[in-house]
């Protein structure tokens, strides 16, 4: 496939997908390389790396730290996926309602937009997730409702774009229906900078969500990259590889997808890459 | 213009003089992959002092990329030179440092480009960007230098030099922008001025002044313009000389009297025998009846607002403004005008994409204005479009077949009796009926027009609504395609209006001509009648502003003998 | 119209289309309050232990809690038009007041921050974009790649472990060294010493940010048709870069700091808690953590009106850059 050709043509963003398919495949045999829970007290408290049978040494209270960034990615993964997944289905449905018709509905999408660009975002997020009390579902919803407006935004822009695109007006011209134009027609043409936006705020969601972890806003129940880090740095004199290893973890993942959002970028807007 | 002509710098050219510039043997690579090996191919021509040489062909033929070899722009590194001589009086440029090079561009060899707009910086004052050539080059004091460029601004006849040097070029029109980018080529009286199509994008009366301040400057500074047009009317009223390319090659080079009353290479006799003749159709006399009325039609657009009663106030753009025009079955009508004339709202209008403020569009007595999306669906197939962008107007997603079969399934036809219908309607168009299976972008311009008049036609439609159709083709397929319309118009007995810029194209195509200016309809009345005595200075106007006019004149008179 | 007066109802008019976007924000904060679990005299019972029913819904009525959900939205809109943005009983200050204290060092972190990440971020960017595909670019590229991707908190523990903990470089925490009671000058520069590794640290990210988005804007730049002109005219490679392109490239970047600011504030609170800084930041995390929600909703709405005063500014800088945008 000529995507496919143009993809791998790009060094980095085939680095980034060797990167990431290793981060998945770690959280995927998380299960069976660390049965144990990662939570539990396995040896020795402030192990450093290598010592005692530790990868990558043990915590304060003598946890493992490479178990917990081994379930860690999965916690990372998943949150990325879903609050982008909820994002991207919220944004692409609104922005496509206002690029389409216009009006009202743009304008208070508009409206709406402009204020979520106004407030804040990380602190809004802290706020939500602090008032519905911290759980995956609280730190899932709270990063769409930061991430949505983003989307929405770029949609409507295509949407406005194509709507006055000759090939919609012979559309309407034949009696097509609304729904029908924006389902088959619009959106099939605007799906490439969908995709590789959505790419990129799974990177940016990984990055939200270790925030609000490392302020102790994730799942009390879930151990997760940033709540190691959080919990380590207390102990930063004595303790190093606490913070350092799920750090270079995080790190890792979210350059790998970057890389990877910006080789779909290039393979998926092929005459972009030429100007350069 | 077209008076001037005779009596300026052919009289004055000397043939025997020095070319100031010779190009000797140019090749330019084009990277590898691509359809041909080079974009120009031993081309050799040589531009006398104080003569008009213009280099016409179609799209890709290689006439720009030359231009660029001269000034040492070719956009590098996919496109590159690889041998020849450029002398510039005596001097190879090819040879010249970065430095020498420097000096020579915008002081002895200067330039200007098909889009005012974009070939401006701007953020940067008219004034400035002017001052700039004339400080890179000569040591000159700031007062002297903008003295300077308030007589060039004078010279090119902008109104108010003052005002022109402090604006940006988004605040002025395009036939200013233009004029400011002349004044700013020949700040320094140049020996040589590139004119890369610089008439293209303007409207068909500003194209008129532009060429006419051209001609006027080339004799008042005794410079030598290299000209390259792809339009042979543009060509007829401002070379002395021309050379023809095609595929990276010259075909053909003479005076501009031989090339086009005696052409000797077949490609050269082709490109002007595609040219429409501007002989008007004769006036219909068995008119049916009207198939549709427009009457009092009002569209107008509102932009922008007032905020709480702060910033500007609203704007108004009078699309159409009481716009009267009549149809009659199985002729063609033509609406004529240059942009912002409100012709494109006008056919929308009509299609119903647009919805209308006032007026009546009435199809065979059932006024289309007041019905809703339901009640509209019976009328919706008989009035079909032809759109102007060959590459915007074809989902580049959907299939051809998909393209065809969707308008008739709307209609309640079954798919198989849709995927037949479109075959058909393949054929009909000229083209193979495999290109169902394929996607638009595996097809050539003239091509994808083709497969849009085939959309056109599967509904079924008795009138055909065609939006500047064949301005986005070069001219040979601009011909063919313009064949094809008359065939089909007659095989199937249809009514069309056309919309068009182009007079010539009107007068080959219609016999009705409306002429619209600023909303409003100027004129009407049969083609052959509105050509002989226009009664509207507007549109006498635009009749004088035909590029090419008294050669057409000539080759007609001369052709009926 | 003179140019002064076009500009000043340009602000105007930017300042009034600002006060939806506000209003909208105390709308959200009210109802972001009444999502939360219990109300104030819920805390205020839990504080002191324990509290009869009765005296709870002496306490509401006091408030004005037990009035329908519309008449306490109006009561919340005037107590803000008057900056009263409730009490804080874990400080036992009034949440206006606290948050005001804390405003200043945030405002420093952020000059710093934005100054510096503009800054530098538009200069690499330029060598990149002028450097293009040699080791310069290369370099500066994966920079910006890696920073983009590093969790801010991450980089602010490596900085104090590398620079506090084993150079001894910088101090861990703190905006100034309170026991040496420093005056005047000295006392600027121990500030300033402090706020070294917290600014690096938060524009880290939005240096790369900038730093990419000026590459990418300078190469679209030099692809435009006015680049050709400029060539045509002769004038010098230097002359072309440094006049024609730099200035229309640096529209993208410009209005991409005015966009970023809010989301810069979400990271000076990761920063502040990070580097124990004395700003609005550190405040949140504190209030997180004592649960207290009233600071938190009011130090949300301060720093959103700071964006909205920040953009104010940004788009009134680019009013000056670009002139095709209508002042008038």
């Amino acid at each position: 496939m000529a995507f496919w050709r143009r993809f791998c043509r790009n060094r980095s963003a085939l680095i980034g997908l060797v990167i990431l398919g290793f981060v998945i495949l770690i959280a995927a045999s998380a299960g069976l390389l660390f049965p144990e829970d990662p939570f539990k007290l396995v040896g020795r408290a402030m192990s450093p790396p290598g010592e005692n049978g530790f990868l990558f040494g043990s915590d304060t209270l003598g946890r493992d730290v490479a178990a917990g960034m081994a379930h860690g990615a999965r916690v990372s993964l998943l949150i990325g996926l879903l609050a982008t997944s909820v994002a991207v289905t919220l944004g692409v449905l609104l922005g496509a309602l206002a690029g389409y018709f216009g009006g009202w509905i743009d304008d208070v999408l508009m409206r709406l937009t402009e204020m979520f660009q106004t407030i804040p975002s990380f602190i809004f997020a802290i706020l939500i997730v602090a008032i519905m009390k911290p759980s995956i579902n609280s730190v899932i919803l709270a990063i769409a409702v930061v991430s949505w407006p983003a989307v929405a935004r770029l949609v409507r822009g295509e949407f406005m774009s194509m709507r006055n695109r000759e090939f919609v007006q012979a559309c309407h011209i034949i009696g097509m229906s609304d729904w029908r134009i924006m389902v088959r027609e619009i959106l099939p043409n605007c799906l490439s900078p969908i995709i590789v936006t959505g790419s990129l705020m799974v990177a940016t969601a990984i990055l939200i969500e270790s925030g609000l972890a490392f302020l102790g806003l994730g799942d009390p129940n879930i151990i997760s990259w940033g709540f190691q880090i959080g919990a380590g740095r207390t102990v930063l004199r004595s303790a190093w590889w606490v913070c350092t290893f799920p750090g270079i973890a995080i790190m890792l993942t979210v350059l790998a997808i970057n890389l990877v959002g910006e080789g779909l970028n290039d393979a998926l807007n092929p005459r972009l890459r030429e100007r350069t | 213009m077209n008076q001037s002509k005779g009596t300026t710098s052919a009289d004055t050219r000397d043939e025997s003089a020095e070319p100031v510039l010779s190009i000797e043997g140019l090749h330019v690579q084009l990277p590898l992959g691509s359809e041909r090996a080079y974009a120009v191919e031993d081309v050799s021509y040589a531009l006398l002092p104080q003569e008009i040489l213009c280099v016409v062909g179609e799209s890709g033929s290689g006439k720009s990329l030359t231009a660029r070899a001269v000034m040492g722009l070719l956009p590098a590194p996919h496109v590159q030179y690889e041998k020849g001589r450029i002398l510039f009086q005596g001097e190879d440029l090819v040879q010249a440092s970065d430095e020498r090079m420097r000096q020579v561009r915008g002081s002895e060899i200067s330039m200007i480009f098909q889009e005012p707009m974009t070939a401006l910086n701007p953020v940067m004052r008219i004034g400035d960007q002017i001052d700039e050539v004339i400080r890179f080059h000569e040591k000159l004091p700031g007062k002297r230098r903008r003295e300077l460029a308030l007589s060039l601004l004078e010279d090119v006849h902008l109104p108010d030099p003052p005002r022109i040097m402090s604006a940006y070029p988004h605040e002025l029109s395009g036939g200013q922008r233009q004029r400011a980018m002349i004044a700013m080529a020949l700040a320094l009286e140049p020996k040589v001025l590139i004119a890369d199509e610089p008439t293209t994008a303007l409207d068909v009366t500003t194209q008129a002044q532009i060429l006419h301040l051209i001609r006027e400057l080339q004799v008042k500074h005794h410079t030598g313009v290299l000209f390259i047009t792809h339009d042979i009317g543009v060509v007829a009223d401002i070379a002395d000389r021309v050379a023809v390319m095609q595929h990276g090659r010259i075909v053909e080079i003479d005076t501009v009297e031989r090339v086009l009353n005696n052409p000797q290479h077949e490609y050269t006799r082709a490109l002007i025998d595609a040219v429409p003749g501007l002989v008007p159709r004769p006036v219909k006399t068995d008119s049916g009846e009207a198939i549709l009325q427009v009457r009092q039609l009002v569209k107008t657009y509102r932009s922008g607002g007032r905020f709480l009663g702060i910033g500007k106030p609203q704007k108004e753009v009078h699309a159409c403004d009481q716009v009267d025009v009549v149809l009659n079955e199985s002729e063609t009508l033509g609406i004529v005008g240059e942009s912002g004339s409100g012709k494109s709202t006008l056919a929308r209008c009509i299609v119903r994409l647009h919805s209308t403020d006032s007026g009546e569009i009435v199809y065979r007595g059932q006024d289309l204005c007041p019905l809703d999306r339901a009640a509209m669906r019976p009328y919706r197939s008989k009035i079909q479009m032809v759109f102007q962008d060959p590459y915007a107007s074809l989902n580049p997603r959907a299939t051809v077949g998909r393209i065809l079969t969707e308008g008739p399934k709307i209609m309640g036809e079954s798919t198989r009796e849709a995927e037949n219908r479109a075959r058909e309607m393949l054929e009909l168009v000229g083209l193979d009926v495999r290109a169902f299976e394929r996607y638009p972008h595996e097809f050539s311009g003239g091509q994808r027009q083709r497969i849009g008049l085939a959309r056109a036609l599967a509904m079924r439609p008795e009138i055909l609504v065609a939006d500047e159709p064949v301005s986005a083709l070069d001219v040979s397929i601009q011909a063919q395609v313009l064949a094809l319309l008359a065939d089909i118009r007659e095989r199937l007995q249809l009514s069309m209006v056309f919309i068009t810029h182009d007079l010539r194209v009107a007068a080959q195509v219609c016999d009705r001509i409306a002429v619209m200016r600023l909303g409003k309809v100027v004129e009407q009345g049969p083609t052959a009648i509105l050509f002989e005595q226009a009664s509207h200075p507007y549109t006498q106007e635009l009749l004088d502003a035909i590029p090419g006019r008294d050669w057409s004149r000539r080759r007609i008179e001369a052709a009926r003998g | 119209m003179s140019q002064a007066a076009q500009r000043s109802r340009y602000v105007l008019k930017r300042l009034l289309q600002a006060i939806p976007v506000v209003v909208a924000i105390v709308v959200v904060n009210f109802f972001l309050l009444q999502l939360a679990e219990g109300d104030a005299v819920d805390v205020l019972a839990g504080e002191a232990g324990s509290a009869t029913p009765e005296y709870m819904a002496q306490l509401r009525q006091k408030f004005g809690l037990d009035q329908p959900l519309i008449v306490q939205l109006g009561v919340y809109m005037k107590n803000m038009l008057t900056f009263d943005l409730g009490y804080s009983f874990r400080h036992d200050m009034p949440v206006a007041q606290l948050v005001l204290d804390r405003l200043m060092p945030t405002l420093l972190l952020m000059v710093s921050t934005i100054t510096l990440a503009v800054g530098f971020g538009i200069v690499l960017g330029l060598i990149a974009a002028s450097n293009l595909n040699n080791w310069k670019d290369n370099v500066i590229s994966v920079f910006a790649l890696v920073s983009y991707a590093t969790p801010l908190f991450w980089v602010g523990l490596m900085m104090i472990v590398v620079f506090s903990l084993k150079l001894r470089w910088f101090p861990t925490s703190g905006m100034e060294n309170v026991a040496m009671f420093y005056e005047g000058w000295d006392r600027i520069k121990d500030i300033a010493h402090h706020l070294v590794m917290p600014t690096l640290t938060l524009s880290l990210f939005y240096l790369a940010l900038y730093t990419r988005l000026m590459r990418a804007s300078m190469l679209e730049q030099a692809s435009m048709d006015y680049v050709t002109t400029a060539r045509a005219k002769g004038l010098t490679e230097r002359r072309i870069v440094f006049v024609h392109i730099l200035r229309n490239a640096l529209l993208p970047v410009v209005t991409m700091a005015g966009v970023q600011v809010g989301s810069l504030i979400g990271g000076s609170v990761i920063v502040e808690s990070v580097f124990a800084w004395p700003g609005l930041g550190m405040l949140a995390f504190e209030a997180l953590f004592s649960r207290d929600l009233n600071l938190l909703l009011g130090i949300f709405l301060l720093s959103a009106l700071l964006v909205v005063a920040i953009n104010l500014v940004v788009d009134l800088l680019y009013s000056f850059l670009d002139p095709r945008i209508e002042v008038g």
